[in-house]
């Protein structure tokens, strides 16, 4: 199973049409599938807060959106997150890289890395965390569930579930 | 003139159309001026507010007019170049420049300084940009809207503020009404 494909195959198959991006070392495969396909409009964004302004105004067109970000942008988006995404009740899957996690090369990830999983607690903001390969066959179930609550959901994938840092 | 004087001004030309207004002292005075829900008020995410309505303007073909301020493009500047880079004719960014953070009491922004944020547009990339006094701003805008080129505006104004209370509507509410709209 090539788990670009699979995560790209899903957003279409839930007819997720506009995902903006701000991309990592562990994204990369992914980044290039959603620019491949005819079926969803890329745009990538500077900052990640403007990224999910970007799909806070898709949705209100009706198109559903997405955003693919490092786990660090946590640190950049939270005003974003509770005063537009979640008081005007909008739904964004976040698929979120893991950085400093097991099999991290880089310490400096680390740091943001243990912050992580308590910021989106603290903002009651539903995760799953993706760590074997296999864990991506809930990626469909989480994208059905993000479009009938109207939440941001956080899908935090790790080093490990990429095959290794730069092992890909 | 100040931004309340251009949003009476403008508000017939904004009204047949998809609005994304700026945070705080914006919002409210067009929700004063002309509360209707084609209006999408912001009442909070300073900076964002060029970033939704070019998104909703990616997403669907109706025209859609941006209000923003100085100070909220100075805080998202990353903005500019997104725009510039994947433009859409059915998209208007209206920015009010009145050289400060009018909500807060207007503490000068850059852009009221040395910072020209036509000249930063037109570096980001956008190619149909033009820098407009307070007072000559209606047809400008009536055009922008009309044409099929992306436009970007920037309003050159007066700082100040009137007294107004704040929008109590709940933001469900804002987005379900603006989301009609948008579907009829
Ligand atoms: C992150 C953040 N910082 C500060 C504020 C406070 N704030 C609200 S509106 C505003 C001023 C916006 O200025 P501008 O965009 O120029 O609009 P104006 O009121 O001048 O029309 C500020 C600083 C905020 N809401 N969010
Ligand atoms: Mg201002």
């Amino acid at each position: 199973m090539n788990i670009d494909k699979k995560i790209v195959d899903d957003l279409v198959a839930n007819d997720v049409s506009f995902v903006t991006t701000v991309p990592c070392k562990q994204l990369a495969g992914v980044i290039e599938e959603v620019e491949a396909r005819e079926d969803i409009f890329h745009i990538p964004s500077n900052k990640e807060d403007e990224g999910m302004g970007l799909c806070a105004g898709a949705f209100m067109g009706g198109k559903r959106p997405a955003i693919i970000m490092q786990n660090t942008a946590i640190g950049v988006t939270i005003n974003t997150l509770a005063t537009l995404t979640q008081f005007y009740r909008l739904p964004l899957p976040m698929i979120i890289s893991y950085r400093g996690e097991l099999r991290e090369p880089v310490a400096c990830q680390v740091e943001m890395a243990v912050h992580t999983k308590a910021l989106l607690a603290q903002l009651n903001i539903p995760t799953y965390h993706f760590h074997w390969k296999d864990d991506v066959k809930e990626f469909d179930n989480i994208l059905k569930y993000t479009f009938m609550c109207n939440k941001p959901v956080a899908i935090l994938t790790d080093a490990n579930f990429w095959g290794g840092y730069g092992d890909q | 003139m100040i931004r309340s004087e251009i949003l009476k001004e403008i508000a017939p030309i904004l009204n047949p159309h998809l609005v994304v207004c700026n945070i705080g002292l914006p919002s409210q005075e067009l929700h004063m001026i002309d509360d209707n829900e084609r209006n999408f008020y912001m009442l909070g995410t300073m900076g964002l507010s060029s970033s939704i309505g070019f998104g909703l303007a990616l997403a669907q073909d109706k025209p859609v007019i941006s209000i923003d301020g100085d100070g909220s493009v100075l805080t998202n500047l990353g903005t500019l170049p997104t725009i510039a880079n994947n433009a859409t004719g059915n998209y208007t960014l209206l920015i009010i420049d009145n050289g400060s953070y009018g909500s807060t009491g207007d503490q000068p922004t850059y852009a009221g300084m040395k910072t020209n944020l036509t000249n930063v547009a037109r570096a980001c990339g956008c190619e149909n940009v033009i820098e407009v006094q307070d007072k000559d701003l209606g047809p400008v805008l009536q055009e922008a809207v009309d044409s099929d080129q992306m436009t970007i505006i920037v309003c050159k104004c007066d700082s100040g503020n009137i007294k107004l209370p704040v929008i109590t509507m709940d933001p469900v509410v804002i987005r379900h009404r603006f989301m009609e709209a948008v579907k009829g």
